[in-house]
């Protein structure tokens, strides 16, 4: 089975629980953001990269190892996009294929590995948390 | 049997698009009593009411049903074509299977079931339908504009001029309204003092203007053509017969702290003042809540200083009463002061202000006596950082959901005379879209940028803090596709407007209604835009929505235009579809009076004739005059007295029952 990038952003637009099209390109995800700077992919562009599914080139990006899920751009956003979810979307996408999609808080310690960057955890921990 | 006529009309595609019209005429024409039912395709042109006109003749109808689009449409041009025919236009009824049918639905056959289940039951009130008149009333010809800035001004102006009387009601100590705090104004960039005084002052002696100045409007009551209006004239402790303005008392008044709200709050005032300059009516008020002879009975300065006597520690508010045959709501608006925005840091960095605050700073009246200076500091800027859309356009509580309209115009203002007076100081410009529509407004913006090098950056600010004594601002540039930080001596926050807050006490008073906004909704976005949905009360300016002032002032003449319209009729027709109650049965519980929005009902001592037997009770009684015809009375009324004409509860059953059938 072949999944096109265009169903992986689709994809990826669902698992977040964001509503990316609300938002209308203002960029103050990006001028709030900590580590923006250093990010590949600032996360302005995480919304209109999903919508237009180009899901690839967020996945291949820093940003979302860089991230460090602090909310800021959600706190700013005037609409409410949440665009933290969307990073955390793209980076459950990029975590799951490492075979670490079905885990529960109990099992955390048993799958922490050295090499997991820590805004996987956290995301896995948000995730799952229900 | 009633002889009814039954007319479907195509309307185009738009009815016939979707529903068997010839189908729904069949069907028609199986009631009993309907003698005549056929389709066409615009009935309301002159050729579809002729077909009306002549079945009424031919065959003598009593009653017709038009199946067509919303009664809100076209009910009235179907009325006026029956009563030319000489039949009661209240004996003609519509069944909207446009917008409530064909419209919404894609099922060609569903549709046309809907449609002849709306046509029957139009069927069946149509036979139970009386003939009704309506009544008539006078109309004061006198105008009530609420509200005293350039929106307010230019409608009493214009109804004035036109030969009506038109009374002001403002309630700061002066009309002028913002645009009185105003420097300069796009698109041409001419002071707006030098264009606004005039008005002001014309307005002042116009014979036909009375201006109620620090006055608010305090009871509303009647009805279109006849309202009557109680005002509070707040007390201002100066006898506006004997000031003449001369300011003798401002200048010794020892109390001197108090936030001068003509500045922003940018400096301070005297207890006792004239807001500015060209202040009309020129004449002192005493801010009590500052004044020391007020709160401690102990100064009495003025008193003293003032040559001509008109100080008056005594005054009360005074209250008066009008009749008013319109009235405008001309209430304006007021910029946000942007707090909720934490990470901008306004309130908390004397140098990151507002858009009207730096019309302040740059009016040669203002604080600064118009040298552009650091409110911190009063050193001179050189960086000067500018953020569009502060809590507009937004989905989060913090924001408006709508565009304020202006502030992309404002601001292309302020960038350029910042650089056109001052080129060594550097203007950036942080924004969303720029949205400039409108007569020389994009030329006007593409100036800024070219002639003048205003530094636009398409994207927004997430961050300002200090550092070293110094304010960064960390923003994006989306074009650039990076994240900017750069230092700035001023922040000028380009913030939303919003109704003036007591819009909605008014609103509620003169029972027009607002949207969620709260600002006042129009009759018809498109085709009434001036009016409210209230009967007798228009709209103006920016209290309806933002708009720069060459709207206002348009929107202002339209408003009086359809005032004046208003106070040129002799008389006015009623509304006769009124509540009625059938008053042996009322009880006289006093459930109906509690719903009533229009305060239309009353309870009387009357004395009825029961089965032969005399009694004197208490019974609602209905003012025709007042009551709109709304409903919610026959549905409180637990007795089932109450009944409204042309809508009787009777005819509601019969239509319900030719639905269920
Ligand atoms: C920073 C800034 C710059 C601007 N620059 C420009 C420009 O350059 N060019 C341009 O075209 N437009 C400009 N505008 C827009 C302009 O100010 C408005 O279009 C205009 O002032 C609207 O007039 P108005 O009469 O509707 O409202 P307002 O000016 O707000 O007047 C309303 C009046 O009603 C009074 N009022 C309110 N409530 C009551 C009440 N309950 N009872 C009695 N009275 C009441 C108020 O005190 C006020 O006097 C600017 C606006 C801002 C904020
Ligand atoms: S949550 Fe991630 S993307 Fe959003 S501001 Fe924080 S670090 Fe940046
Ligand atoms: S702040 Fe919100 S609306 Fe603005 S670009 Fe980022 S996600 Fe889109």
């Amino acid at each position: 089975m072949t999944v096109t990038e265009k169903e992986v952003s689709r994809q990826i637009l669902q698992l977040s629980g964001a509503n990316a099209n609300l938002c209308i390109r203002c960029g103050r995800c990006t001028a709030a953001c900590p580590v923006a700077g250093q990010m590949d992919q600032k996360p302005h562009r995480f919304a209109s990269l999903l919508l237009h599914g180009q899901a690839d080139t967020l996945l291949r990006s820093n940003s979302i190892w860089l991230c460090l899920s602090c909310m800021a751009c959600s706190e700013r956003c005037p609409r409410g996009v949440d665009p933290a979810r969307l990073v955390e979307g793209v980076r459950q996408y990029a975590v799951r294929p490492r075979g670490m999609a079905h885990f529960s808080p109990d099992q955390v310690p048993d799958v922490v590995d050295d090499e997991m960057p820590q805004q996987a955890l956290m995301a896995a921990l948000r995730k799952y948390r229900k | 049997m009633p002889k009814i006529g039954v007319f479907v009309c195509h309307c185009g595609s738009n009815i016939a698009g979707t529903v068997d019209v010839e189908k729904v005429a069949a069907a028609a024409r199986t009631i009993p009593g309907v003698v005549v039912a056929c389709d066409y395709r615009y009935m309301c042109s002159e050729a579809g009411q002729e077909t009306i006109t002549k079945a009424i003749r031919e065959y003598g109808l009593d009653g017709v049903v038009v199946c067509s689009c919303s009664p809100r449409m076209h009910e009235a041009t179907f009325r006026r074509a029956a009563e030319r025919e000489g039949l009661n236009p209240y004996m003609v009824e519509i069944a909207n299977i446009r917008e409530q049918c064909s419209w919404i639905h894609k099922n060609r056959e569903e549709a046309t079931e809907k449609a002849i289940v709306l046509m029957r039951a139009a069927v069946a009130k149509v036979k139970r339908d009386t003939p009704l008149t309506a009544g008539r009333s006078g109309v004061t010809r006198r105008a009530l504009v609420i509200g005293g800035g350039i929106a307010g001004l230019s409608t009493a102006l214009d109804v004035a001029n036109a030969g009506y009387e038109v009374d002001i009601v403002e309630k700061e100590p002066t009309i002028g309204g913002k645009m009185a705090q105003l420097d300069k104004t796009f698109p041409t960039l001419d002071c707006s003092a030098c264009i606004l005084t005039p008005k002001m002052v014309e307005a002042a002696q116009n014979e036909n203007i009375n201006l109620y100045t620090y006055s608010e409007v305090e009871k509303v009551s009647g009805y279109v053509g006849n309202f009557t209006v109680t005002i509070r004239k707040k007390a201002r402790f100066v006898r506006e017969d004997r000031c003449t303005g001369c300011g003798a008392c401002m200048e010794k008044c020892p109390s001197r702290k108090a936030k001068n709200e003509f500045n922003c709050g940018l400096n301070t005032r005297s207890a006792i003042y004239i807001p500015f300059a060209q202040a009309i009516p020129n004449v002192a008020v005493i801010d009590a809540q500052h004044c020391l002879k007020l709160q401690t009975g102990k100064c009495g300065v003025c008193e003293k200083v003032c040559a001509a006597g008109a100080i008056d520690y005594t005054q009360q508010d005074e209250l008066i009463q009008r009749e008013y045959g319109a009235i405008v709501a001309a209430t304006g608006f007021q910029p946000i002061r942007p707090y909720q925005f934490g990470e901008y840091g306004y309130g908390r960095y004397p140098d990151v202000i507002t858009s009207l605050e730096l019309e302040r700073l740059m009016n040669a009246a203002g604080p600064t006596d118009g040298e552009l200076r650091c409110p911190s500091d009063g050193r001179k800027p050189k960086n000067i950082v500018f953020i569009q859309c502060v809590g507009s356009r937004g989905q989060t509580c913090r924001d408006k959901s709508y565009c304020s309209k202006i502030c992309c115009m404002y601001t292309a203002k302020h960038a350029m005379l910042i650089r056109d007076h001052w080129p060594d100081m550097d203007v950036h410009v942080f924004y969303i879209d720029v949205r400039t529509p409108g007569k020389n407004f994009d030329e006007f913006y593409r100036r800024a940028a070219e002639e003048y090098q205003v530094d636009y950056r398409k994207g927004q600010v997430g961050k300002i803090y200090e550092e070293d004594g110094h304010l960064m601002v960390q923003g994006s540039d989306l074009l650039e596709d990076r994240q900017v930080l750069m230092p700035a001596d001023l922040v000028v926050l380009a913030v939303a407007v919003e109704p003036s807050p007591d819009a909605r006490k008014l609103a509620t008073m003169l029972t027009a209604s607002m949207d969620n906004n709260d600002f006042f909704t129009e009759a018809h976005p498109k085709l009434r835009p001036v009016e409210s949905p209230t009967a007798g009360i228009f709209l103006s300016g920016m209290c309806q929505g933002p708009k720069d002032i060459p709207e206002t002032v348009s929107q202002a003449g339209a408003a009086a235009a359809k005032v004046i319209g208003l106070l040129s009729k002799k008389e006015l027709t009623a509304n006769p579809c009124t509540a009625h109650p059938e008053e042996v049965r009322c009880n006289g519980c006093g459930e109906c009076e509690k719903v009533c929005p229009y305060g239309a009902i009353s309870y009387e001592e009357k004395e009825l004739r029961v089965m032969g037997r005399r009694e004197k009770r208490r019974v609602a009684v209905v003012n025709t005059a007042l009551c709109q015809g709304c409903g919610a009375c026959t549905v409180a009324c637990p007795s089932g007295v109450m009944d409204l004409q042309g809508f009787s509860n009777r005819q509601i059953l019969a239509e319900v029952d030719a639905i269920c059938r």
